[in-house]
């Protein structure tokens, strides 16, 4: 699939509320192509409350459920269970792909308890974090999805704390499919959503989405910071499925050896939510910090794979 | 058929028989059997319906709302805390205006920790947009259930509809009750209508971002479907009866008001000890009534009018307090009858916490009413220093002084 193959149908329409390089919509646009007409969304508080433009005009060209911060998970269930019935009663010749489009701050905080409970009772939906990692909607607040070291209105001098990883804590759930994607390797995604449109039960796509005012980067740099992500790792792409993990487009080529890991400094000088990190002097203690944690896990996943790369060529080996 | 069965399990009935396709719900006593019939339903291919075991009752209704957007008919139950829990959505479904049923078992809110009966959790959920309905027997229960959905989905109406019952007076005790044939219940309660739904072929957005411009309409909207709601409520009662079988008032149901100078009025079970209470009165010599009300949202204005217009006096019981103020009903009463002349209206509020409310004790307190003998405001007639207060009363009063706190 390339990007030319898409299909050409626009259910994100123009003239949206979006700020200029809006990673949300451009995600939105993706997703939406993929899935396609036979989709029931449901959006949560958020900036796509916001984005999709107010009443009485609108950007989403789906039929749309706006819905409170902590719902997520649980309006899901909702929808999939009466579509259940409406396919019984034969309202529905096929059962329409529900989707659930929430930030971060509605799926690491606020939401995680409802969007847990789904998960565990399976229910047959698709959730999207499209992940920001602040709190936008209300001025660029912290989250739980917050990096270390990043500022936000109430991290003035930069969070404390590690972000914890919601993707990590689906697969720990068990459902079918966890996805990862990035705004910079679109082709990936559309495969992503395509895929999980297939697939039965609770599916959970993560999306991260560099935002241009909360992390302070020029507006058309929005897919170049994205990329900067997944070639630092700081961001990785994987999708998990039947109980494995598969590494897929920048990270898969990183881990395989056919790009090389770039310098996390790369990514964290491009935005000035890290500008402390570097002015009025290098904060080496942070900044290497930062590196090592990516360091260590791409060690080990480098490692991992030569090991299999290895055990694969004994295998192979003619047995003369 | 004839059954003899709880509160609970006559709700799941109602449920039931209104041909309910999803639930979602969440455990809470005095709630939990109305959801465990329901299940066992369900298990046993009694009732085609989804069951959601949701994690909490903000998800409860999170998924009532996304179902009933999908075009199906929802059910939850619930109670106090549970009903607390999912506020912010109680205003949700009623403003995104969908249809739909919750039964509320009415029980005392925490802390201490209080299962038993009082009406302060379905009080607090008043302004919320949502229709609430109190019961007083168990065949009522079942009859209102069924007629809310045709309230819920009337097209002049389009709002929430709460049907609420006491705890264990009414949810954990055993009554008789007439199950009604489905066929009956099927004429009276057509298949699921709704004005709107996710439709697939008219890609609508409902409930984005609206404009000071705009808001106000939305909510004159539901103040409409709310006044329309009286009507529609009526004709229910009227229509269940004919053809379903059981009447159990309008709005209100009045006891003994056409002669009465006096009256009681008040919800739920209390009113029921308020028959008691008017038989007694009426032997002492009082010509007295009860009015209970029914419809506490929307509120029984034009009635309480007409009702109270020829009486000297009436006692209002309220089994909630608004702090700092006075019972809600009591307020209500008197707000609706304001400029009609009419009696002086008086107010207690009692039975909090699922103290027993004896009919002797309205007696009383409806006799000093009546000769003028109640302070005016709110009335806390059971209210007392009993022996478990002083013990604690006593070591607190030792800890103040250690704390120089009093
Ligand atoms: C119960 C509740 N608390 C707080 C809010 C205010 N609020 C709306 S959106 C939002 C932040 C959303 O953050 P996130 O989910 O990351 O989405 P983003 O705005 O970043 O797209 C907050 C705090 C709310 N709508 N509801
Ligand atoms: S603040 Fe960020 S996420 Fe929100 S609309 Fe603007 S660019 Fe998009
Ligand atoms: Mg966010």
């Amino acid at each position: 699939m390339r990007l030319r193959d898409f299909p050409a149908e626009e259910l994100f329409l123009q003239g949206s509320a979006a700020c200029q390089g809006c990673p949300g919509s451009a995600a939105l646009r993706v997703a939406f192509k993929a899935l396609g007409r036979n989709t029931v969304l449901c959006v949560i508080a958020s900036c796509t409350s916001v984005l999709q433009s107010p009443y009485p005009v609108s950007a989403l060209n789906l039929p749309t459920l706006n819905m409170a911060f902590a719902t997520g998970g649980a309006v899901g269930s909702g929808m999939t269970a009466a579509a259940e019935r409406l396919v019984a009663r034969g309202e529905f010749e096929e059962k329409p792909t529900i989707l659930v489009w929430a930030g971060d701050g509605g799926t690491y905080d606020i939401g995680i308890q409802a969007l847990s409970g789904a998960a565990e009772r399976n229910a047959d939906f698709i959730y999207v974090c499209y992940n920001n990692e602040a709190y936008s909607n209300t001025g660029t607040q912290r989250s739980g999805a917050t990096p270390y070291a990043a500022w936000t209105t109430n991290t003035t001098k930069g969070k404390e704390e590690w972000r914890k990883d919601v993707a990590q804590i689906m697969v720990a759930h068990g459902i079918p499919y966890v996805a990862t994607a990035s705004l910079a390797y679109p082709t990936d995604m559309f495969r992503k959503f395509a895929k999980a449109r297939e697939i039965r039960g609770t599916r959970y796509i993560e999306i991260q989405a560099p935002c241009p005012p909360g992390w302070k980067f020029p507006s058309s740099h929005t897919v170049k910071i994205a990329r900067l992500a997944v070639q630092t790792g700081m961001w990785m792409l994987y999708e998990h499925e039947n109980g494995r993990t598969t590494y897929t487009a920048g990270t898969q080529r990183i881990i395989q050896g056919q790009a090389k890991l770039l310098p996390v400094e790369e990514y964290l000088q491009a935005q000035g939510r890290f500008r402390h990190l570097f002015h009025p002097e290098r904060d080496e203690e942070r900044i290497a910090a930062i590196q090592k944690r990516i360091s260590d896990v791409f060690e080990t996943l480098q490692f991992t794979h030569k090991m299999k790369e290895h055990l694969m060529d004994i295998e192979i080996s003619p047995r003369l | 058929m004839r059954l003899v069965e709880t509160g609970n399990h006559v709700a799941a009935w109602g449920a039931r028989l209104s041909r309910v396709e999803v639930v979602s719900a969440y455990p809470i006593t005095p709630q939990t059997q109305v959801i465990e019939e329901i299940s066992r339903f369900i298990d046993e291919g009694e009732m085609e319906c989804e069951y959601i075991p949701v994690e909490s009752e903000h998800s409860a209704m999170a998924a009532m709302i996304g179902a009933a957007a999908m075009g199906v008919r929802a059910f939850s139950a619930t109670s106090a805390h549970g009903l607390a829990y999912m506020h912010e959505l109680l205003h949700w479904a009623a403003a995104v205006r969908l249809p739909m049923v919750m039964v509320n078992v009415n029980r005392a809110l925490g802390p201490g920790w209080n299962i038993w009966c009082d009406h302060q959790d379905t009080m607090a959920a008043r302004d919320t947009g949502w229709i609430q309905l109190y019961c007083a027997d168990h065949q009522e229960i079942l009859d209102t259930v069924i007629q809310a959905y045709r309230i819920s989905e009337d097209p002049r109406v389009i709002l929430p509809v709460m049907v609420c019952y006491d705890a264990f007076v009414m949810s954990h005790t055993y009554m008789q009750v007439d199950i009604p044939e489905q066929e009956a219940v099927d004429r009276f309660l057509p298949p699921f209508r709704s004005l709107w739904k996710l439709d697939l072929e008219y890609p609508f957005t409902h409930g984005s971002v609206i404009y000071p411009d705009d808001y106000e309409e939305v909510r004159f909207s539901m103040q409409q479907a709310m006044d329309n709601a009286r009507r529609v409520i009526a004709e229910a009662a009227r229509e269940y009866r004919d053809v379903v079988g059981g009447y159990h008032g309008e709005l209100v149901d009045a006891y003994r008001m056409e002669d009465a100078e006096y009256a009681l009025l008040a919800m739920g079970t209390v009113a029921s000890e308020c028959r008691v209470a008017v038989d007694e009165l009426r032997e002492s010599g009082y010509p007295c009534g009860l009015v209970r009300i029914r419809s506490y949202r929307p509120f029984p204005v034009a009635e309480l009018r007409e009702l109270l217009a020829p009486l000297r006096v009436a006692l209002v019981i309220d089994r909630a307090v608004s702090f700092g103020l006075e019972g809600p009903l009591f307020s209500e009463v008197k707000a609706a009858v304001y400029g009609n002349g009419g009696p002086s209206i008086h107010g207690m509020v009692t039975g909090l916490g699922g103290r027993d409310v004896p009919y002797d004790l309205i007696v009383d307190n409806a006799v000093a009413a009546f000769k003028g003998k109640l302070l005016p405001g709110s009335h806390w007639p059971a209210v007392r220093l009993n022996d478990h207060h002083r013990l604690v009363k006593r070591s607190l009063e030792e800890y103040w002084k250690k704390e120089g706190v009093r």
